[in-house]
C-alpha cells in the first residue's frame, strides 16, 4: 500500500523506540509533518520539542549522541541540512551518532514552493566525511533503514524522506544492506538508477518503454553513501548506458555519485536527470512532476532522448 | 512616485476586511496555505500600507519606497491581497496562488514578483535582510524606512537573536520590526513550544526602542508607527499582541488553523462572518 516515507519513518521510530531506550527524538516545530509526533506521543520523556531552532536542535542532538544516546533530529530536508556548519562540526567531525532526518524532500512537496523544498541536501550531506546518506523508496525500506540506524550503526547518518506517498516497489523478502542497491526490474538496453520519490516513476517508465521494445533495467539506489560501486560497474558492463533520475538538483545528487564511480571504474555514457540546476516553485505535486519530467511519462521521454 | 495616503480608520478597516475575505477565498482555491498568521497580521499590514509606507503600485521597484520585509513569509497571502487591492496586480490573479507558473508563489519570491522585497519562507532570515536594507539606506543618505514583520514562533530562531543583537549597534532608527505575537505556531502554543517571554523586557535589554500594543487596535497601531517615526539612533521593536485567525470565529486562537485551507463549507461560514 502506498505510504509516505515520512509516515513510515514516524511509525518505525516509535517501534525502535519501544525496544531501544537510547533512542531519543528532537523536532523543530514540525513534529506533525515529519511524523516524529508518533514517537513523541508514546515516549514524551524521550522527545524534545526544540521550537523553530534547527541549529540548536542539531547541536543538542550531537551532545546527546556524544553521551550515548541515539538521537533522531527531524525537520524538513531544506531546513535541517541548511544548518551545514553545525552538522559539519558538531555531528560529522566528532563522528557523533546523530540521525539527521530530512522530510519533504524535493519538488514532490508541491504548493509550498522552493523555500520548503530540499533540493540540494544530498549534495551537501554527501560531501561530509563520516556521513551516511540514505533515501528509501517505500515503506518496507524506510522501516528497515530506521531499525538499522537505531540499533546497528555507529556514526552520523542523513535520511531523506518524502511528503508524498510512495508505492511499494521493494521485492518480497527485501533486506536493506548499507552500501547495497537492488535491481527492481531487469533489462539490457539501459540502466535507470532512481532514488526516493522517483523510483515509482522509473518503474512505470520501464513498463511504458517495454511496450516500445526498449528494455530498461531499474535499480533502486537508496544507499547513496556508501554507494554500491559493484552494481554500478556491473550495469555499466551489461547495459552500456546509465541513466539516473532523482527529485534533487542534478548537481551533487545521486546522479553525480553514480557518475563519480563510472568515470573512475567503467567509463560509459551517463545521463543525469533531476532538477536541471534550478530552484523549485509552487504547483501541485503532479503538475510539478509533469513539468520537470520526473513522473513515468517524463522519465520515459528522457530515457528515449538519451538513447537517441 | 507616491506618498502614504492618510487613509482614515473606517476605510482601512474596510480594506482589511476585504483582504481577509480574499485571503480565505484564495486559500480555499489553492487548497493549502496559512490562514492563522495571515489573518493575525492583516490589521498591522493594512495600516502600514495605507498610512505609513511610501510606495507606488505603478512602480514597485521605486528606489525611494519604504520596504516591507515579511520575514514570516508563509503569511504572504495577506500581503498579496493588500497589494492587489492597491492596484499592484489584477485581483483575479489572487486565485492563482500556489499554482504552477503563478507569480504568487507559496512564499515571497522577489524574482517572481516585483513587489516582493526578498525571498523568505525559511523562517529567521528576513530580519537580517531588513537590517542590510536599513544599513544601505543610511549609507546612501536616503530617508526611506524598512518595516519587517517577524512571527513569534519564528523568533525562536538563533539568527533572529543575532539580528536583534546587531541592529542597535548600527543605530538603525530607520528599521521598524513588528512582532506578530499571536501566540501560536505549528506544534502548539508558543508558550509551550519554546517561550519568548518576557519578550518586552528582553528587547529593552537588547537596547531597542520598544512599543507594546494590541495589533488589532487601529489607534494603537497608528500611534506606535507614529512614535517610531520620531525615534533617533535606535531601531524600533513593536510587540503586537494579536489573535491568530483574527476575524473568523472558528479559526481564532486555534493551533489547527495555522496551515490548512478551509473547506467549501468553512469558506462559506468564514465569508459570512467577514462580510457581516
Ligand atoms: C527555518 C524554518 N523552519 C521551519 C519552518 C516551517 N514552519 C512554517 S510556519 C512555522 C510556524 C511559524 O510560527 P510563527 O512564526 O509564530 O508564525 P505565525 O503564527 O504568524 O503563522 C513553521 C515551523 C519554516 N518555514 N522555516
Ligand atoms: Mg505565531
Amino acid at each position: 500500500m502506498a505510504k509516505a516515507s515520512r509516515l513510515a519513518f514516524g511509525e518505525a521510530l516509535a517501534e525502535v523506540g519501544a525496544k531501544n531506550q537510547n533512542v531519543v527524538a528532537l523536532d523543530a516545530d514540525l513534529a506533525k509533518s515529519t511524523m516524529s509526533k508518533i514517537f513523541a506521543d508514546q515516549f514524551p520523556e524521550r522527545f524534545f520539542e526544540m521550537g523553530i531552532q534547527e541549529a540548536n536542535m542539531i547541536g543538542v542532538a550531537a551532545g546527546l549522541a556524544l553521551s550515548g544516546k541515539v538521537p533522531f533530529c527531524c525537520s524538513f530536508a531544506c531546513f535541517v541540512t541548511g544548518r551545514y556548519d553545525t552538522i559539519r562540526i558538531s555531528v560529522a567531525y566528532p563522528n557523533a551518532n546523530v540521525r539527521v532526518i530530512g522530510t519533504h524532500a524535493g519538488i514532490g512537496i508541491g504548493e509550498d514552493g522552493n523555500s520548503q523544498m530540499g533540493l540540494e541536501d544530498i549534495g551537501l550531506m554527501r560531501g561530509l566525511p563520516n556521513m551516511v546518506v540514505l533515501q528509501p523508496a517505500d515503506e518496507v525500506e524506510t522501516k528497515q533503514m530506521i531499525e538499522f540506524l537505531a540499533n546497528r550503526h555507529e556514526g552520523p547518518a542523513y535520511v531523506r524522506l518524502t511528503r508524498q506517498k510512495l508505492a511499494d516497489v521493494s521485492p518480497d523478502g527485501y533486506q536493506f544492506k548499507l552500501g547495497k542497491s537492488v535491481v527492481l526490474r531487469d533489462g539490457k538496453d539501459v540502466t535507470c538508477f532512481a532514488t526516493g520519490g522517483t523510483v515509482q516513476g522509473a518503474v512505470a517508465a520501464a513498463e511504458e518503454l517495454a511496450g516500445e521494445g526498449i528494455d530498461v533495467r531499474v535499480v533502486n539506489l537508496s544507499s547513496i553513501k556508501p554507494i554500491d560501486a559493484d552494481i554500478i560497474v556491473k550495469c555499466a558492463k551489461e547495459t552500456g548506458k546509465l541513466f539516473t533520475v532523482e527529485d534533487h538538483n542534478i548537481i551533487g545528487g545521486m546522479g553525480t555519485a553514480v557518475a563519480e564511480v563510472v568515470t573512475e571504474k567503467c567509463p560509459v555514457p551517463v545521463f543525469r536527470w533531476g532538477l536541471p540546476d534550478v530552484f523549485g516553485e509552487s504547483g501541485s505535486p503532479e503538475a510539478l512532476y509533469a513539468k520537470y519530467q520526473l513522473d513515468g511519462p517524463g522519465i520515459a521521454a528522457k530515457i528515449k532522448e538519451f538513447l537517441g | 512616485m507616491s506618498t502614504a495616503a492618510a487613509t482614515d480608520i473606517a476605510t482601512m478597516k474596510k480594506i482589511a476586511s476585504k483582504a481577509r475575505i480574499n485571503t480565505i477565498k484564495m486559500l480555499h482555491e489553492a487548497g493549502s496555505g496559512h490562514p492563522g498568521g495571515s489573518l493575525s497580521a492583516m490589521d498591522i499590514m493594512t495600516v502600514l500600507m495605507h498610512r505609513f509606507m511610501k510606495h507606488d503600485p505603478t512602480n514597485p521597484r521605486w528606489e525611494d519606497r519604504d520596504r516591507f520585509v515579511l520575514s514570516k513569509g508563509h503569511c504572504v497571502p495577506a500581503w498579496y491581497c493588500l497589494l492587489a487591492d492597491a492596484g499592484y496586480f489584477p485581483e483575479e490573479d489572487l486565485m492563482t496562488l500556489r499554482k504552477l507558473d503563478s507569480p504568487l508563489q507559496g512564499h515571497p519570491v522577489n524574482t517572481a514578483m516585483d513587489s516582493m522585497e526578498a525571498c523568505t519562507g525559511s523562517l529567521g532570515q528576513g530580519l537580517s535582510i531588513a537590517i542590510g536594507m536599513a544599513m544601505a539606506a543610511k549609507l546612501d543618505g536616503k530617508p526611506h524606512k524598512i518595516y519587517c514583520m517577524i512571527g513569534d514562533g519564528e523568533t525562536q530562531e538563533g539568527q533572529i537573536w543575532e539580528a536583534l543583537l546587531s541592529a542597535p549597534k548600527f543605530k538603525l532608527d530607520n528599521l521598524v520590526v513588528i512582532l506578530d505575537n499571536n501566540g501560536g505556531q505549528i506544534d502548539g502554543p508558543v508558550e509551550e513550544v519554546m517561550s519568548l517571554n518576557p519578550v518586552v523586557d528582553k528587547m529593552n535589554a537588547f537596547n531597542w526602542h520598544v512599543i507594546d500594543i494590541d495589533g488589532h487596535d487601529y489607534d494603537q497601531i497608528i500611534a506606535a508607527l507614529e512614535e517610531a517615526n520620531g525615534v533617533k539612533d535606535q531601531p524600533i521593536f513593536i510587540r503586537a499582541a494579536t489573535v491568530k485567525g483574527k476575524g473568523v470565529s472558528f479559526m481564532e486562537a486555534k493551533i489547527d488553523w495555522h496551515g490548512k485551507a478551509p473547506s467549501a463549507e468553512e469558506t462559506e461560514q468564514a465569508l459570512a462572518e467577514l462580510s457581516a
